[in-house]
């Protein structure tokens, strides 16, 4: 089982100090989060994609390709990388590049988002977000998997021979999770294609969350990729701890009641009984978090969100060490021992390579039957002079 | 309140919004007499009706906070379910600014959208003077049709003054004309009970099917 971090990317004042890092601190301060989490051993570290202040997640395969130059083996990934505004070309040729820097040790979150004026910033309409997903998404998952792509659809210009480059490491696609708080047809569309699903389990009741699981479970069989139990879940939640309870919920309040999206509603006592946010001492957060089986099966990937709301540091990086020392290790152990026989691991590039017949790119040769050599277009090779001549 | 009489026999549910912010209120009252005048037109009719009334005050913490997590719970989220599952509406609010008042509306702005569609609603309000009456075409009406909910031709008004007006006093023909419209309505259509919860069922609409809705590859 997975367990790790994911940052919206806001930046939001501290309300305690009223200090607002600058965009430069906050997106190092992701990077220095990345860095301890995988110091101590968490397993994925996952960064949002946002194209509006106050967030500065815009471009994450770059924030991604940084922090895996400077980690040794957090898997990196997004929540959640934007499928109906960026361009599926773009996210086919960005992340498979990527795919490429870090050996593999990447996947990707896709989600639609929920702010409107993103979506004509970019050319597209909200109310058509889902079927924006739907294009979109075929669209990227063809390119990955068919080395010349014939496509024409609603969103985006037709393709007539288009190739993506660079070719998946190893011959296999990044594996994809899709994001969605509240729309069946996400849950739906992660079945169909026998890929992975995730719910936020942030700002709405358990029982929302283990609904939308049920459901992509129920189609994950259904279309036979595997047993209900053996759809690749993941989850999120958000803590915040402390050695003493007490001293979690002081330390944390003015956060969560100045938080821009909560906050001025729910008391913390409220919030924290009905959603499954926990602000408490690393016991608490392990018989917490152990619970979340129980509605929605076991589970491949649980993240945890602990950098947002004005959070300075230094105190995220405390709870990075807290979840890394007392918290992860016994959740670990925990959920192996009650996890139900035949319940596969989130698939990584390993995994993937391995069910594929073994590795080809690393192996650093180009099998022949791969190897494009000439341009199709210009029937030259890239060393070749190629400038433009007169036709006679 | 939930005026069960036999849980057994298949019943029109009639659910009462209650806009009324205080104990007691004359919202509440006309919406007592509007719900009794409906039960006695269903029952005129051989129905039967059951009454659940909704005092929006108890929600008004769960309401503000609502609009900012997106989220209901608890009973506040139980009778939005219970708004779902009704068979008819009869939403009552006291007049404020010339219009519903803003805790109505917030009730009515956390409702779902698309659940309302069709529904037979009968509107009422209460003012301080029949001058405001108009209320009700200018301000409710439209926000039901919006809605998609299907709201009777009669409509009541209830000023201070006619609490003072007595048996036989025009409003109390208006109640019960306003009553008897929801009843025809309420016969007219088939029982929300076992209507199909929502696309969590079984019946998700295949990737195909969508895609094919979406994308038309060439040739």
């Amino acid at each position: 089982m997975q367990f790790g971090l994911f940052s919206v990317g806001d930046v939001t004042t501290d309300p305690t100090t009223g200090v607002t890092p600058t965009e430069y601190r906050r997106i190092k301060a992701q990077v220095e989060i990345a860095k301890l989490a995988d110091q101590v051993g968490l397993d994925v570290f996952a960064v949002g994609q946002h194209h509006n202040p106050p967030f500065v997640a815009s471009s994450p395969t770059t924030t991604m390709a940084w922090i895996a130059a400077h980690t040794e083996n957090i898997l990196l990934s997004t929540a959640t990388t934007l499928i109906t505004t960026t361009d599926p070309v773009r996210i086919a040729e960005d992340y498979a590049t990527l795919q490429h820097l870090v050996d593999g040790r990447m996947d990707l979150m896709l989600g639609r988002g929920n702010t409107g004026p993103v979506y004509p910033w970019f050319g597209k309409d909200i109310r058509r977000g889902i079927e924006l997903s739907i294009e979109n998404y075929n669209l990227l998952h063809r390119l990955w998997r068919e080395d010349v792509v014939d496509w024409e659809g609603q969103f985006r210009t037709p393709l007539t021979g288009f190739t993506s480059t660079p070719r998946p490491l190893d011959g296999v696609a990044p594996f994809v999770w899709h994001g969605s708080i509240r729309s069946p047809e996400i849950a739906e569309q992660a079945a169909y294609y026998g890929d992975g699903f995730f719910h936020n389990h942030i700002f709405w009741p358990p029982s929302h969350t283990a609904r939308m699981v049920d459901l992509y479970r129920r189609r994950y069989e259904h279309y036979g990729h595997g047993s209900y139990d053996q759809a690749i879940v993941g989850i999120g939640g958000q803590v915040y701890m402390a050695k003493n309870s007490q001293d979690a919920v002081d330390e944390f309040r003015p956060y969560f009641d100045n938080a821009p999206v909560y906050g001025g509603g729910p008391s913390l006592e409220d919030f924290t009984r009905e959603t499954p946010l926990t602000v408490g001492s690393p016991e608490l957060v392990i018989e917490r978090t152990l619970g979340f089986r129980d509605y929605v099966g076991d589970y491949q990937r649980q993240m945890f969100l602990i950098d947002h709301a004005g959070l300075p540091l230094d105190k995220v990086l405390k709870q990075v060490e807290l979840l890394g020392a007392a918290v992860v290790p016994v959740l670990r152990e925990e959920f192996a021992k009650l996890r139900k026989p035949g319940v596969p691991d989130a698939p990584t590039h390993a995994s993937l390579v391995e069910a594929n017949g073994g590795p080809t790119d690393t192996a650093g040769i180009v099998p022949t039957d791969r190897a494009v050599q000439v341009d199709r277009w210009t029937g030259t090779r890239a060393e070749d002079a190629n400038v433009l001549t007169e036709v006679e | 309140m939930t005026q069960d009489q036999n849980p057994q026999t298949p019943r029109h549910r009639i659910v009462v919004l209650n806009g009324g912010m205080r104990v007691p209120s004359t919202t509440r009252m006309l919406a007592d007499r509007l719900a009794d005048a409906t039960v006695a037109a269903v029952a005129e009719q051989g129905g039967e009706a059951s009454v659940q009334v909704i005092d929006l005050r108890t929600h008004a913490h769960a309401l503000a906070d609502t609009m900012l997590t997106g989220f209901s719970s608890g009973e506040l989220a139980e009778d939005l379910a219970a708004v779902a599952g009704a068979d008819g509406l009869i939403a009552v609010s006291p007049t404020f600014s010339a219009s519903y008042s803003g805790m109505f509306k917030t009730f009515v702005d956390v409702i779902e959208p698309g659940t309302l569609n069709g529904k037979p609603v009968l509107v009422g309000a209460t003012g301080g003077s029949e001058r405001h009456s108009l209320m009700l075409d200018h301000a409710l009406r439209p926000l039901f049709s919006y809605l998609g909910a299907d709201p009777v031709r009669t409509g009541v008004f209830a000023a201070t003054a006619d609490f003072g007006s007595g048996e036989g006093g025009a409003i109390t023909e208006r109640i019960a004309r306003a009553g008897s419209e929801l009843a025809s309505r309420l016969a007219g259509r088939p029982s929300q009970a076992r209507r199909p919860a929502d696309a969590f069922g079984e019946q998700s609409v295949p990737v195909e099917e969508m895609l094919a809705r979406v994308t038309r590859p060439a040739g």
